[in-house]
């Protein structure tokens, strides 16, 4: 995964380096913009087996800042936030690759290092017994709850 | 054989008798005796499921889920247009210009569509809203549930955009909405049964082409539909898959 472009960059920004299993490294500019979940929408996408976006709705282009061609491809953690801790996503992996559903409230990454924060469901698409992928499905989120979760990953990251 | 065909509740009344008319059209079209059973509530049509009673059934998107992964149907057909999207709203003199300023204690007025439920209790969702510390009253029909509105017993209530739009101008003139869905995803569609597996190519062909006759075009725009389009069977596990996270 390429590291982000200070050029798409909108505001002052903080540059972090993510490390993600398997040990490849990206260079992030987080700015602290967040842009508002549009009311009464869905966010929807669709990865293979190893979490390669391969379908996302207009929705998910919109508030992630890039164009679809630029998403269809990527590895979805394209869109991981540094203030995410990496325990949450190996406990969405481990479930959803188990068979089950995952939730949990997300702070993502914008193209321009800006954030959205949604409550995500991420379902394994199961044919003939089988997961052939997965569709994570982001909803708006209360104040109260982004705050709790807030508190909770920053206990989690241990800062 | 006798076919048993049904219709998700969440049509207008106003459409029963279409309905009705479309089910003569599919029997002469089948050669086959068909029995159409409209029921007055989901309810009563989810048992109807549950006793193998239905055979064909136009199915709202929850429904069809239970249908295709718990009873083996298939998608057939869907209506070309718009796919269903709901609304939340409340009287034009309510305080509330958006969800969150709705607040605990509110009391909700909707009818026992889990289509239209499910999905307005998420748009409730911002304002930390849920059926802990709501007020939910129960109503037969859409029409009731703007009725609760307009006697002031109900501070919002959940419905389809269909339904609202549907209103008279007497009605919506004291209505608003406080958000619509945007959710591009679920759809109606028309689901037969493993019992009808060696009739489905036939049935397909027929609803695929019933816009191709001045009868039978006449037919779908009673129904609100210009013509049916054919559904990939993935199309439908997407749409099941999407579901499956609503109610999370």
């Amino acid at each position: 995964m390429k590291d982000m472009d200070p050029a798409d960059i909108v505001g002052e920004a903080v540059e972090h380096v993510l490390t993600y299993t398997g040990g490849n490294t990206r260079r992030v500019y987080v700015t602290p913009i967040e842009t508002p979940y549009p009311h009464g929408k869905l966010i929807v996408s669709r990865t293979d087996t190893r979490g390669i976006m391969t379908q996302c709705n207009p929705s998910f282009v919109d508030m992630s800042g890039y164009g679809e061609a630029e998403l269809i491809g990527q590895p979805h953690c394209l869109l991981r936030h540094p203030d995410m801790p990496a325990a949450a996503f190996r406990d969405l992996w481990e479930t959803v690759q188990a068979g089950r559903q995952w939730h949990g409230y997300v702070k993502n990454l914008r193209k321009d290092g800006g954030h959205y924060w949604v409550y995500a469901t991420v379902v394994p698409n199961v044919r003939d017994g089988k997961i052939v992928g997965f569709t994570s499905v982001r909803r708006e989120p209360s104040r109260e709850k982004v705050a709790a979760a807030e508190a909770q990953y920053q206990e989690m990251r241990g800062s | 054989m006798t076919i048993n065909f049904t219709v998700s509740p969440s049509f207008p009344n106003e459409r029963i008798s279409d309905w009705y008319i479309f089910n003569t059209w599919l029997q002469r079209a089948l050669s086959v005796p068909i029995h159409l059973e409209l029921y007055n509530s989901f309810g009563a049509q989810r048992a109807a499921i549950a006793e193998g009673k239905v055979d064909l059934i136009y199915a709202n998107p929850f429904d069809a889920s239970l249908l295709v992964r718990e009873k083996g149907f298939r998608a057939i057909a869907r209506p070309e247009g718009p796919p269903d999207e709901m609304v939340v709203i409340t009287g034009t003199d309510s305080p509330a210009r958006e969800i969150r300023d709705l607040q605990p204690g509110t009391r909700l007025a909707c009818s026992d569509d889990p289509c239209v439920n499910t999905v307005g209790r998420i748009l409730l969702e911002p304002a930390n809203l849920d059926d802990s510390n709501t007020v939910e009253h129960r109503r037969e029909t859409y029409i009731q549930v703007a009725r609760e509105l307009l006697r002031g017993e109900a501070d919002i209530g959940f419905l389809p955009v269909e339904a609202f739009e549907g209103f008279s101008p007497l009605v919506r003139r004291d209505l608003r909405a406080l958000v619509t869905s945007e959710l591009h995803v679920i759809r109606h569609v028309f689901l037969v049964g493993p019992a009808l597996a060696e009739r489905t190519d036939e049935l397909t062909a027929l609803l695929l082409s019933m816009h191709e006759s001045d009868k039978g075009r006449g037919i779908l725009e009673a129904l609100g539909a210009r013509r049916l389009l054919p559904v990939q069977h993935e199309d439908v596990e997407f749409m099941i898959d999407i579901i499956s996270t609503l109610d999370q």
